[in-house]
């Protein structure tokens, strides 16, 4: 990847004709652009020789109006990060403060937040497969998706009443306990998910034109995604074996088997083809978690509602359904943190849109931004 | 590994780092100073650290201190390296040529913080319009359209 701001150059084609670069500005706001991103495209024709994404549309401050929150203050605001996969931000940061405060949590908020978080992924991987099919022109099967999605987001809706910023995971445990009733609906819901997976399977990964518009097209090299610090499935779709629940587990992960798909080619079909097979391992880690799930409190007991943890820093770190997602909390030992990182994984991927988009069509560029799967609360932040 | 083999394995490997290598909070932290920072990072990388999960700062007053977190898949063990800058200077060295991985995050610090990194291709605001005054996270910072909470919170 070249770096330096080349100047407008003008070639002669083979039958003599000079060709000019031309320069694209595709968004910011733009339906195939997945949220509000611009991307700067230099063309040769229609092939794409430099993009440079532009972002920052949705930069909301999230991490400057932590330091005037206190610590439960900030939680509704992690919902606000990643907001297709709100769960996650909601856990990694409860999971820091609890580290920094010595927070115990009970098991069975554990397993709570195993089980929504697998359905998140659920829920995150079919809204990522559903437009991504959508960008190559399979309408049906982002309705199929959106429909499984459907599912999930009116269980979370039994759960704690919301259907899109949760707000579900709190500092020492969970807000509410399960519903009668909805484990079965989960474990139904698990059932015909498979049924709907291979359906779709055959629907999108079996169509010969939506395999022509993803096989070899935004190929990255497993070294590369090392290199860039790429996590989540656009790592494993390069063969990069890297899951946070499997090699640096946390909570009760590690009493579930489960398995971890990679790719091997690196290239847009492989990484929406783990996120397929990442949709059968969530519904096979819920079914065991539920089948584990103890009785027992959902809150850790004598907790304060002013949380004032010890001067220190504290980082932890679960696997979203986009990659790693840290959290780093600096205390000063004061009610309110002194400062609040979030380390998102979509950021650190879409790094990677310039590396992989060059080279190939301008329309594969939308192909290349959809299989990162960014979504622009959590890039922006 | 956990993180006392590490500490094992790092006093062996470099034993320079050793003294400036410390446990908080279960993580493992080497702090340098900022002129060593590009050598202990190299030194790290070499010794099997080939991820750069996090870099950003934080502003401690006097100083800002550079953050960035390694990973190393082999080993399965993460580490803090940190240095810290001084606020009416504020500049150090890239980790880029190392790790592409900087390359956006180092650009949100300069964003943020208006920390310099020497070495790094592409110095410029990431999130932030070009033309803005300022850098946000710093304590400091004000703006006409902040809103401050009460204390009595």
């Amino acid at each position: 990847m070249t770096l330096e701001v080349e100047s407008r150059k003008e070639t002669l084609a083979e039958d003599g004709l000079p060709v000019e670069e031309l320069v694209v500005n595709v968004g910011p706001s733009h339906p195939s652009t997945h949220g509000v991103c611009r991307v700067i495209v230099h063309l040769d024709g229609e092939i794409v020789t430099r993009a440079e994404p532009v972002i920052g549309y949705l930069h909301r401050g999230i991490e400057k109006m932590c330091e005037n929150r206190t610590y439960l203050q900030v939680v509704p605001l992690t919902d606000r990060l990643d907001y297709v996969g709100s769960m996650y931000a909601n856990w990694a940061y409860c999971r820091a403060v609890e580290r920094l405060a010595g927070i115990r949590v009970p098991e069975r908020a554990e397993y709570l937040r195993v089980i929504v978080c697998e359905m998140q992924r659920i829920a995150s991987h079919m809204m990522s497969l559903g437009s991504a099919a959508a960008d190559t022109g399979a309408a049906t099967m982002f309705i199929y998706a959106f429909d499984e999605r459907e599912t999930i987001v009116e269980l979370f809706e039994d759960l704690c009443g919301a259907r899109l910023t949760y707000n579900y995971v709190r500092p020492g445990g969970v807000s509410f306990d399960i519903p009668e009733g909805w484990t079965d609906r989960l474990l139904e819901f698990c059932r015909t998910h498979r049924v709907a997976l291979r359906e779709m399977d055959k629907l999108w990964f079996g169509n010969v034109i939506a395999r022509g518009r993803m096989k070899g097209i935004g190929v990255l090299a497993a070294d590369d995604a090392v290199a860039w610090g790429a996590s989540g499935p656009v790592a494993r779709g390069s063969g990069v074996n890297w899951d946070l629940r499997k090699h640096d587990p946390y909570s009760v992960y590690p009493r579930f088997d489960f398995d971890i798909p990679t790719g091997s080619a690196g290239d847009v079909y492989d990484r929406a083809r783990v996120r397929l097979y990442e949709c059968y391992e969530s519904c096979r880690i819920i079914e065991q978690a539920v089948a584990q799930m103890p009785g027992g409190p959902i809150k850790a007991e004598g907790l304060q509602r002013l949380i004032a943890p010890r001067p220190g820093d504290a980082y932890d770190h679960i696997e979203s359904a986009r990659g790693s997602l840290g959290v780093y909390i600096v205390s000063e030992g004061g009610p309110r943190p002194h400062r609040v990182k979030f380390r998102s994984p979509a950021f650190c991927n879409l790094a990677l849109l310039p590396l992989i988009a060059e080279g190939h069509m301008l329309s594969d560029l939308v192909v290349c931004l959809g299989s990162l799967d960014p979504v622009f609360g959590e890039v922006d932040r | 590994m956990n993180i006392t083999e590490l500490r094992d394995h790092l006093c062996e490997q470099h034993p320079d780092l050793c003294p400036l290598f410390s446990i908080e909070f279960g993580d493992g932290v080497l702090s340098v100073s900022c002129d060593k920072l590009y050598e202990a990072a190299s030194g790290l990388r070499d010794l099997g650290f080939d991820r750069l999960g996090m870099a950003t700062a934080v502003d401690r007053g006097e100083t800002f201190e550079v953050v960035y977190r390694l990973t190393s898949r082999s080993m399965s063990v993460g580490i803090f390296l940190k240095c810290h800058v001084p606020r009416d200077a504020p500049k150090t060295n890239s980790l880029f040529p190392l790790w592409p991985a900087a390359l956006w995050q180092e650009r949100e610090i300069f964003d943020m913080f208006g920390i310099d990194f020497e070495g790094h291709p592409d110095m410029r605001r990431i999130l932030l319009p070009d033309d803005w005054v300022g850098h946000p996270l710093r304590r400091d910072y004000t703006d006409d359209r902040m809103i401050r909470r009460p204390d009595y919170i």
